[in-house]
């Protein structure tokens, strides 16, 4: 996993409530057995016609944010499917920050596991990074993980929380796995007892 | 000690480790894989050299992609479809877990093989790469959805990364009236809450309607809670969910079963016991409904009419509307005069043996309308057996249904069964998002009751009105 430490970019408005696990990636993508590639298909159905034409409108076919790598993005964002396909996707695509109100709780958890950082901020915060977001190209975002703060291109900022641990393995790109089987001896011991609890397990 | 809840028991039970920082180490004690969100992980064990750590807790089940027409022996035609199959074919025998291949009867959706061969029991932790494990805490297991990350993890160290969620209550107190099913709680719970106020909790469903409802019902309440943003939902176990599981295959038995038997029988909230978020229905309150909108939170009785985006606030005007237009709606219209293309009844919210006998007892001596595309998904080969068994099937078949093999099919449409653009569908499945059954398609959840008095009439409709007519 990549480290994230600090990213100045471009933002991208989505102010749509409840965009799904499904608008960003589409079933009929899930069908691959690779992490790599779904960046082409981010977002597909509002992204492109059923032909494979650019949808004009579509925030991300604009001159302006096709270089996105923030999402400023409305209520419980990434709902539905635990498909890490949808930060599978984002990531090819560029994205690695998404700012919301609120996400779905397995989106949330699959983003830190790809080095996404996704962010939760007040309504009226949010609103502020949605005008700026706005602005386009020439507005650039700044997200410094360290210090927790977004900074806007005119120079306002605000703290957000953030998981320690998670906090951690972000910056230092660490992989889960590799840390949990350091803590093999306490889930062999767990083991040995729970079969003694509970053996029908 | 302080008063617990079910959710703390049953997490207290499996803490493998923490840290200063509250993050936990939780055991998992079963974990169940399907083909489209675990070839990734496997691959991620080769690489590094990895194994899996329990295999004899790993139960693999392809579902997703499977064909569920009757030449389904002839293989999977759609070439990535038919890699993932492979894949998990290999995955399976490579790595020694548990296997249903296509070709076994048990094979069906994971969420319903799961319960049916005992694999689900009391007090046990439960994940698969799927939303809808959140299914099994019907048994009083804490059953959740995680990314293939996460499989990958669980497979290699059988242990989950977690941080602790609140506890939310909702009870739904006193009878359900005729006609009102458990799909309609469930949904019913997600419209009052909205498809994010479940999100950092832990749901347990309880109250006289909940205890009242078969494990068949309790499943479907269950199944939806990731709907309502919850990370799983629970009911505590009790002399139904004992019932139901003594026998099954992978039950305890003998001095076993006992020993479980005692140990299940704690698994309740303690009086006292502390809730963050408290939710109450009146199970007299709820009645049959439908979803008009995009999001499962766009629930209604079916007597209301389609709503208005300024009966909305906030971001929901926005997206009102635009569930209106994709769902091609006029606000003020009567949801019974919505007109269906096509009837869908199956998924891991509403493919087992009871859906069917309610989707059946309406159907019974009826056809469905002219032109109308209908078929059932039985969501495991046995529950397709029993049917055949319980005389369903010819029911379906005489009422003008298709009669499917088991799998996920139109729920999510990875596999042929598909709406294409603009057909409207009646669907006892669990979403009804944007594209979610075919791009451009339209769907209107429900219960399988619902969806099979639509099938009759070729438009949204009140089962209870043809209830009555059976009466």
């Amino acid at each position: 996993m990549d480290k994230f430490t600090t990213l100045t970019g471009i933002a991208a408005p989505m102010p749509l409530v409840n965009i799904d696990t499904d608008m960003i990636i589409p079933k009929q993508f899930l069908k691959t057995i690779k992490r790599s590639g779904l960046g082409a298909n981010l977002f597909d159905e509002m992204r492109f016609t059923q032909d494979g034409k650019e949808i004009p409108d579509f925030v991300l076919n604009q001159p302006a944010y096709r270089n996105a790598e923030i999402l400023v993005a409305g209520d419980n964002f990434g709902c539905g499917s635990s498909r890490e396909h949808a930060p599978w996707a984002l990531l090819d695509f560029g994205i690695r920050c998404v700012i919301s109100t609120s996400f779905a709780d397995i989106f949330f958890n699959n983003c830190f596991k790809n080095g996404i950082l996704p962010i939760v901020l007040p309504q009226e915060q949010v609103d502020i990074l949605m005008e700026d977001a706005r602005k386009g190209a020439n507005a650039r975002m700044t997200v410094d993980l360290e210090a927790q703060t977004v900074t806007t291109s005119d120079g306002q900022s605000f703290g957000f929380e953030v998981d320690s641990f998670r906090k951690h393995c972000l910056l230092n790109g660490l992989d889960d796995i590799g840390l949990t089987l350091e803590k093999a001896p306490a889930i062999d011991r767990f083991e040995n007892e729970a079969a003694q609890a509970r053996p029908w397990v | 000690m302080s008063p617990k809840t079910l959710y703390d028991k049953i997490w207290d039970a499996h803490v493998v480790d923490t840290q200063d920082d509250g993050t936990c180490l939780l055991y998992i004690d079963r974990h169940l894989v399907h083909e489209v969100t675990s070839p990734q992980a496997f691959e991620g064990l080769r690489m590094t050299g990895r194994t899996v750590r329990a295999p004899e807790k790993t139960i693999a089940v392809p579902d997703h992609n499977v064909p569920t027409t009757l030449d389904r022996e002839k293989g999977i035609e759609n070439e990535e479809s038919r890699i993932q199959v492979e894949a998990l074919d290999k995955n399976a025998k490579d790595f020694g877990v548990h296997y249903y291949p296509v070709s076994d009867i048990r094979q069906g959706i994971v969420h319903i093989v799961g319960p049916e061969q005992g694999w689900t029991l009391p007090g046990m932790t439960v994940v698969c790469g799927d939303s809808h494990t959140a299914t099994h805490g019907a048994f009083g297991a804490l059953a959740h959805g995680i990314g293939t990350s996460e499989v990958e993890h669980v497979l290699a160290t059988q242990t989950l990364i977690q941080k602790k969620s609140k506890n939310m209550k909702v009870e739904i107190t006193g009878k359900l009236r005729p006609g009102v099913t458990a799909k309609d709680i469930t949904l019913s719970v997600i419209g009052a809450t909205g498809t994010a106020g479940g999100t950092g909790y832990v749901i347990e469903y309880c109250g006289e309607a909940i205890r009242d409802l078969s494990m068949e019902g309790r499943m479907t309440v269950c199944n939806m809670a990731i709907e309502g943003g919850a990370r799983a939902g629970l009911i505590a176990p009790d002399e139904k969910t004992f019932e139901y599981v003594k026998g099954r295959p992978h039950a305890p038995k003998g001095a076993q079963w006992e020993a479980a038997l005692n140990w299940w029988k704690t698994l309740k909230t303690d009086e006292g016991a502390h809730f963050d978020k408290v939710v109450t229905l009146k199970g007299e309150d709820i009645a049959p409904v439908v979803t008009w909108g995009t999001s499962p939170e766009d629930v209604l009785p079916i007597t209301a009419a389609v709503p208005s985006p300024e009966d909305f606030k906030g971001g929901k005007v926005e997206a009102a509307q635009r569930s209106l237009d994709y769902m091609g709606l006029k606000p003020g219209q009567k949801l019974t005069d919505i007109k269906i293309d096509t009837v869908f009844i199956g998924s891991c919210t509403n493919g087992r043996i009871e859906d069917l006998r309610a989707a059946a007892a309406i159907l019974k001596g009826k056809k469905i309308k002219d032109g109308m595309r209908a078929m059932v998904v039985p969501g495991s080969g046995l529950v397709r057996a029993q049917a055949e068994e319980e005389g369903l099937a010819q029911i379906f078949l005489d009422a003008g249904f298709e009669w499917r093999l088991a799998g996920c099919s139109m729920c999510l449409a990875m596999n042929p069964d598909q709406l294409s653009p603009g057909e409207r569908c009646a669907a006892t499945s669990n979403r009804n998002f944007e594209g979610r059954q075919g791009r451009g398609g339209r769907t209107h959840l429900m219960s399988p009751a619902m969806a099979a008095a639509a099938a009759v009439t070729g438009h949204l409709t009140d089962v209870r009105e043809m209830m009555n007519e059976t009466v």
